[in-house]
């Protein structure tokens, strides 16, 4: 993307959300176990393609390629992942209620 | 009505028309990508790869890093030549003199000089003096940012209010996975009498990106 057209940088900022950090804790500790490199996180986040970009937050891209790594890694499988989601979303409609197991 | 927005924003995903992310709350409606992290964190517990202990520390970790570790870093290189010296020739090891955890990565300073001043940038993801200056702004992420400063930086440079005379040489530094920048900005004039506490207060997390020059004093 270096060197293409674009608008104006803003001076945005957020306070990041727990569910955030969460996901950048996962990411820094299961690249530092060995269970992927920088690289594989980038690789899984640039197969996403240009309309990921426009359409998923920074940390949405970062979720969706730590667990894409980490399936292929064989760390857990995607059927695993997919019962869990069901369940989780059974447990409430917030973020609150729902990550409290 | 104080939810009258509620449905709309939940369906963009939490993205905001420029395409930042909006501050996600626990009591707003759960994401499908908020249940991923549920899910997969739950797994990687009860696997026995990771746990909570280790995710809430580093989270913990994470929030006590800013931009006033950077400023203090900065502070010792104005005032103890040896330091900058050292800092200059291995920014990660003379950050870990101070108490700072850099972790593996390499961290290189590069001094604003008279003549030259320095930005970073990351244009392929969002690389950053993470260790050092905690999680970067979104706009050091946004497309924006990453396209533009490589090709017309003193333009961007005029986005954040800067402006360098055209005899100053601009050098755009594109940060890698292994290898991570820190501009070391330049010392303000008139603050020939201040201590490195007052001198660190002057520091910007902006002026060690390149996008900001550091405060004045008084």
């Amino acid at each position: 993307m270096g060197g293409q057209a674009a608008g104006a940088v803003l001076p945005e900022d957020h306070d990041y959300a727990l569910w955030e950090k969460r996901v950048d804790a996962l990411m820094v500790l299961c690249s530092s176990k060995g269970y992927f490199t920088v690289d594989g996180l980038r690789r899984a986040i640039e197969d996403m393609g240009e309309e990921a970009f426009e359409t998923m937050s920074y940390y949405e891209r970062w979720v969706a390629a730590v667990n894409q790594n980490m399936i292929e890694t064989g760390a857990y499988s995607l059927a695993e992942l997919g019962e869990r989601m069901e369940l989780i979303k059974a447990r409430g409609n917030t973020y609150g209620e729902a990550a409290d197991a | 009505m104080p939810h009258d927005h509620h449905e709309d924003d939940f369906h963009h995903s939490g993205m905001s028309p420029s395409g930042h992310p909006y501050r996600e709350d626990d009591d707003r409606p759960l994401t499908y990508w908020q249940t991923m992290e549920i899910a997969m964190r739950e797994i990687l517990i009860e696997k026995g790869i990771l746990t909570p202990a280790e995710i809430a520390r580093q989270i913990d970790e994470m929030d006590s890093r800013s931009p006033a570790n950077g400023a203090a870093v900065v502070a010792r290189a104005w005032v103890d030549p040896d330091f900058r010296h050292r800092l200059l020739n291995d920014a990660s090891e003379a950050s870990r003199e101070m108490g700072f955890d850099i972790g593996p990565l390499r961290l290189i300073a590069l001094e604003n000089t008279a003549d030259t001043h320095n930005i970073i940038v990351c244009t392929l993801c969002s690389c950053y003096p993470r260790n050092l200056l905690g999680l970067p702004p979104d706009w050091y992420k946004s497309r924006a940012y990453r396209s533009r400063v490589v090709r017309e930086p003193r333009k961007v440079l005029a986005e954040f209010g800067v402006t360098l005379p055209d005899s100053t040489t601009i050098r755009v530094h594109d940060s890698t996975a292994d290898m991570r920048y820190i501009v070391l900005p330049r010392r303000p004039d008139g603050t020939e009498s201040m201590s490195e506490t007052e001198l660190a207060a002057l520091v910007t997390r902006d002026s060690m990106i390149g996008v900001g020059l550091p405060k004045s004093p008084d």
